[in-house]
């Protein structure tokens, strides 16, 4: 069966892009074959700096026919009806159409209709050109007088269609005045002449003697291998970068790897410096020595073999990088001679947030909560004040200036370098942790202290004002704050009540911010909501309640990941009172492991039925059926062992929960198992005598309030 | 090329003679080449002869030296790479031809960047002007890894579409002659390309005004001034361009009898205010607002710009 290669080459694709662009490519082209019913065998797109390409293999030579029958009206039916199928069906009398006997409805008219499928060539000339037209560049443009849009020029287009063993034929289309062959081009520099090209394998190989690499998995690999041995060559090893190697694959066609050095003095600045100015400005690979620290070498990624070797290459790529890293230690050495206390006056004029106040007023917030937090998490409140004052600090020196994101990392440097306790200058760097659900957790008390105060007042602070996440935007990264406190307070296995700890960072900021308390429905339900606070007060409960709701959300995201079911999430946060994360978490893991068992599951099932009787009952005698069972109205030993097994059930539950120790808690529930069976077993809860009957629905609403010393059973599916 | 001139006219000897090198290969392509604008401004695209130019269908192709103030880049002279005022050389092609980028990669070959040699890069680097309201999308070209010029294709500028679409080129002029030179401190330039006592560098020709530019920009240019100057150049642009338009009976009849030095008005405003930015007596909130002011003029202008004969109303 006939193969297609399709080519689009153009100036040079963002590196960003390129694989995007290739796979848009290949399920733009194959969906609309397979929609046009030319099911094909394998498909595969390939993107260079200058070009996409797609290699879809055993597409059929034509479409199948097509066979439709199309139903008609009535035999019998009026004219007008007959003429209008006729006309639809494209047929040119009614004997053209058959009868088809229905004896209940009565015979109607069916026409058969034949739609011859058309050659694959002709339908791939209509597809390809809108695949141009239609492609979703993140960003595209237009040039000269033209008004095709691509992300840059396009040049030409290959489209070659046809079996492996023939001479194919091009694809007859064009696009804005180009049009579609059988010629491409090689390298810009090494070999910039035109190819003839007819299917995918030589296509390949052509390219490959015209110095092009077409697949970026194999420039990738020719980049790390080469660069690999250039480095061990010379006793180093390579720094590997896959975001850098992703980046430099995107920018050549022809890897030629090169090794330069700079000056040892430069290795005075912190390594993260070197490596950032190299990687961010010059898109090098660093590369360290045996012991691990940096060497004073960088690898390039050349896009041409040079006909000196390299040399003049390697030596303009060496200037550049002086350059660089003599800025860099300029930025370092100049940063060094300011203390960075001496720096915060500046933050009384550098806003954070229009809403929320300047640099210097937020510092001061995080400094307060974290010195009300640091006896929560075992924390000395004199460095933990210190550390929250100059934690922000180096957003203003030179070095994070020009390298943002070594925030965090230079206040460590600079803070160690005046000589700060070691704990101070680690929470400089560590209290921006965790970034990202797989960085790791800061565990000394002081960077916990400012880490969790720092977020806290984000979280909190926006949410005042009405600055919440929707759907996809996040644009403060609220809920990356949230997961991170939640990661460091389950990994430190640290008691925060949450709802004390928003109002502790809610009071923090002046009453009426802009924008507190949004519309005024809003305020409405708040006062609806809190009756007796005052509407500032009331706001801010809520904002801590609404928090609280965040956190469920976020909480039940994380242990998703883990494994856990989100309904136990649920089934534990439904309880009151419940904001203290490592409890919730250690219920959820106790419940989990309880439901595993036999007498978990079976009395989960007892549970859902006393409730289901509950509700239906209820709903029928609109009433409600709580308070006390009356133990004079028992008639069945079952009853009377029930309500035994419940009240002690109910206190050893309670005091195993009082101890926080959630498992006893769970077994002390297992022991209502065998009560539950044999009340359902031998006990009819509808009975005539209505006192009775009532008073067994009572019970089983001790059931359900029994068990919701561990968990809210109703919220647990299955 | 260059081996038919005399030493110190070659590029890679002479800070001028690389400026007349470039300015030869694309007088010999058919360029229009201009003398520097008569005003400051921060960027050779403030021009007219690219701003206004690229607007309307009318085909252009020029090629000029720009003096660029940059007033908050100076470093009093200490810095080797960083200067407040420096020369840029700009191409606008209009429409752009369809090798452009091999009319680049020729035009540095001769000013002796040879590509068989050197690691010649075209990386992503999308061009957006706030105060022009003006964006493109191209390159920044990188020459062994350094960034040697910009590289945009125009989609919009004052605010309007371009189309035809015009082709920008930017060389940074003492990068590129440093590297061609072969020096790492721009002050060490030769301007003249002679040897011994009648050598003359970047730095004699430059330094002193570095040093007396940046005391100026940073410290005491004078504000009260400035802010009264800033006013005054927006207020006269607004003027010069309501007096402008010629009434006709429709829009599409309209004409603008003023465009240009309206125009002069809003390049007067834009580097008040970088002046202003450079003295830091505008906060960030205000920032933002100075940039939308100085855009609304552009746009004005350039509304104006395709009411005239340059723009393209017959």
């Amino acid at each position: 069966m006939p193969d297609l290669l399709f080519e689009l080459f153009s100036e040079e694709i963002p590196a960003r892009m390129q694989a995007r662009a290739a796979d848009d490519l290949k399920k733009i082209v194959t969906d609309r074959l397979v929609d046009a019913g030319l099911v094909y065998e394998g498909a595969k797109a390939f993107a260079t700096p200058r070009r996409l390409a797609l290699t879809v293999q055993g597409i059929p030579a034509r479409q199948p026919d097509l066979k439709e029958e199309k139903k008609g009206p009535r035999v019998g039916a009026p004219d007008g009806a007959i003429q209008g199928f006729l006309k639809s069906a494209g047929l040119a009398s009614i004997a053209e159409a058959t009868v088809q006997k229905d004896p209940k409805k009565g015979d109607f008219y069916v026409a058969l209709i034949e739609k011859p499928g058309r050659p694959a060539i002709d339908v791939l000339a209509e597809i390809l050109p809108i695949a141009v037209r239609t492609f979703p560049w993140p960003k595209s443009m237009r040039w000269g007088t033209g008004r095709l849009t691509w992300v840059r020029p396009l040049h030409s287009i290959v489209a070659t269609f046809g079996p492996e063993t023939e001479e194919p034929d091009v694809v007859a289309f064009s696009v804005d005045g180009i049009d579609a062959g059988k010629t491409t081009r090689g390298h810009r520099f090494l070999a910039p002449g035109e190819i003839g090209v007819r299917h995918f394998d030589d296509y390949v190989g052509a390219l490959e003697r015209a110095k092009v690499v077409l697949d970026p998995e194999r420039r990738k690999q020719i980049i790390l291998a080469d660069a690999k041995n250039l480095a061990f060559a010379q006793g180093f090893e390579l720094v590997e970068d896959q975001a850098l190697l992703d980046e430099v694959s995107g920018l050549v066609e022809w890897p030629v790897v090169l090794m330069g050095s700079f000056d040892e003095a430069f290795l005075k600045i912190p390594p993260e410096v070197v490596r950032t100015t190299i990687r961010a400005n010059q898109k090098c690979f660093v590369v360290r020595k045996a012991g691990g620290s940096l060497a004073n070498k960088f690898i390039l990624v050349s896009n041409v073999e040079a006909s000196d070797g390299g040399n003049a290459i390697v030596a303009g790529n060496e200037r550049v990088i002086r350059a660089r890293l003599s800025d860099a230690k300029f930025f370092y050495e100049t940063d060094l001679k300011t203390k960075l206390e001496d720096r915060l006056p500046k933050f009384d004029h550098i806003v954070f947030h229009e809403k929320l106040g300047t640099q210097a007023e937020r510092i001061a917030r995080i400094g307060r909560l974290a010195v009300e937090l640091a006896p929560l998490v075992g924390a000395d409140v004199e460095k933990v004040q210190r550390a929250a004052k100059l934690c922000k600090a180096d957003l203003l020196t030179e070095a994070v200036g020009e390298f943002p994101e070594l925030q965090g990392l230079m206040g460590r440097y600079y803070a160690a370098a005046q000589g700060e306790d070691a704990s101070v200058a680690a929470a400089c760097e560590d209290h921006y942790k965790p970034k990202g659900p797989d960085d790791a957790v800061p565990s000394d008390p002081v960077s916990i202290a400012v880490a969790l105060a720092d977020k806290l007042d984000t979280l909190t602070g926006f949410w005042i004002i009405d600055e919440k996440p929707t759907g996809s935007k996040d644009p403060f990264a609220l809920r990356r704050a949230a997961l991170g406190i939640i990661r460091l307070v389950l990994d430190n296995g640290i008691r925060l009540p949450l709802l004390k700890a928003f109002d502790c960072a809610a009071d923090k900021f002046p009453q009426n911010l802009p924008g507190e308390n949004g519309t005024v429905a809003f305020q409405a339900h708040v006062l609806s909501q809190t009756p007796g606070h005052g509407p500032a007060r009331a706001a801010r409960y809520f904002v801590g309640a609404e928090l609280r709701n965040f956190f469920a959300d976020r909480l039940k995201v994380q242990l998703r990941e883990q494994g856990a079911r989100h309904d136990l999430v649920d089934a534990v946060f439904a309880l009151e009172g419940q904001d203290d994360l490592v409890m919730i978490v250690r219920r959820v893991d106790a419940l989990a492991a309880f439901l595993s068992t036999d007498d978990g599951k079976n009395l989960l099932a007892g549970i859902k039925r006393a409730a289901n009787i509950l509700r239906i009952e209820e709903k029928k005698d609109k009433a409600e059926y709580t308070g006390a069972p009356d133990e004079k109205l028992y008639r069945q030993d079952e009853e009377r062992a029930l309500a035994n097994a419940i009240a002690v059930a109910k206190s050893d539950a309670s005091a195993a929960v009082a101890r926080e120790d959630f498992s006893v808690a769970m077994t002390a529930m297992a022991k209502l198992r065998p009560h539950v069976d044999a009340f359902f077993d031998k006990v009819t809860v509808n009975v005539d005598d209505k006192d009775v009957r009532e008073n067994r629905l009572k019970l089983l609403n001790e059931i359900r309030a029994a068990t919701r010393a561990v968990a809210d059973f109703s919220r647990i599916e299955g | 090329m260059s081996s038919d001139l005399p030493a110190h006219m070659r590029p890679e000897r002479s800070f001028q003679g690389f400026i007349l090198a470039l300015q030869r290969y694309w007088a010999d392509y058919g360029c229009v080449v201009l003398q520097p604008y008569d005003m400051e401004m921060g960027a050779g695209t403030f021009h007219p002869a690219t701003t206004l130019r690229a607007l309307g269908p009318k085909p252009w192709n020029a090629a000029y030296v720009q003096p660029s103030r940059r007033p908050k880049d100076g470093r009093y002279g200490e810095n080797p790479n960083r200067l407040q005022h420096y020369y840029q050389f700009q191409v606008i092609l209009k429409p752009n031809p369809p090798n452009l980028q091999e009319l680049y990669l020729e035009s540095l070959a001769a000013i002796g960047v040879d590509s068989s040699l050197h690691d010649i890069r075209f990386v992503e680097d999308d061009w957006e002007s706030p105060t022009l309201g003006a964006w493109g999308l191209g390159w920044e070209c990188w020459c062994d890894g350094m960034e040697v010029s910009q590289f945009t294709y125009f989609q919009q500028v004052a605010g309007f579409e371009c189309a035809p679409v015009a082709g920008e080129l930017t060389y940074g002029l003492e990068r590129l002659a440093m590297y061609v030179q072969g020096v790492d401190n721009v002050y060490d330039l030769n301007f003249n390309g002679r040897d011994g006592d009648r050598k003359v560098t970047y730095g004699d020709v430059f330094l002193q005004a570095e040093q007396e530019y940046s005391r100026h920009n940073f410290e005491y240019a004078d504000t009260a001034m400035l802010f009264e100057q800033f006013k005054m150049a927006e207020g006269a642009c607004k003027k010069y361009l309501d007096a402008g338009w010629q009434n006709g009976g429709d829009a599409n009849d309209k004409r603008h009898l003023m465009a240009l030095p309206a125009y002069d008005q809003c390049i007067k405003a834009s580097h008040v205010f970088n002046l202003l930015d450079a003295r830091g007596v505008i906060s960030v909130t205000e920032r933002q607002s100075y940039i939308l002011r100085v855009r609304e003029l552009a746009k004005a202008c350039g509304a104006a710009w395709l009411a005239t004969a340059g723009g393209g109303r017959a």
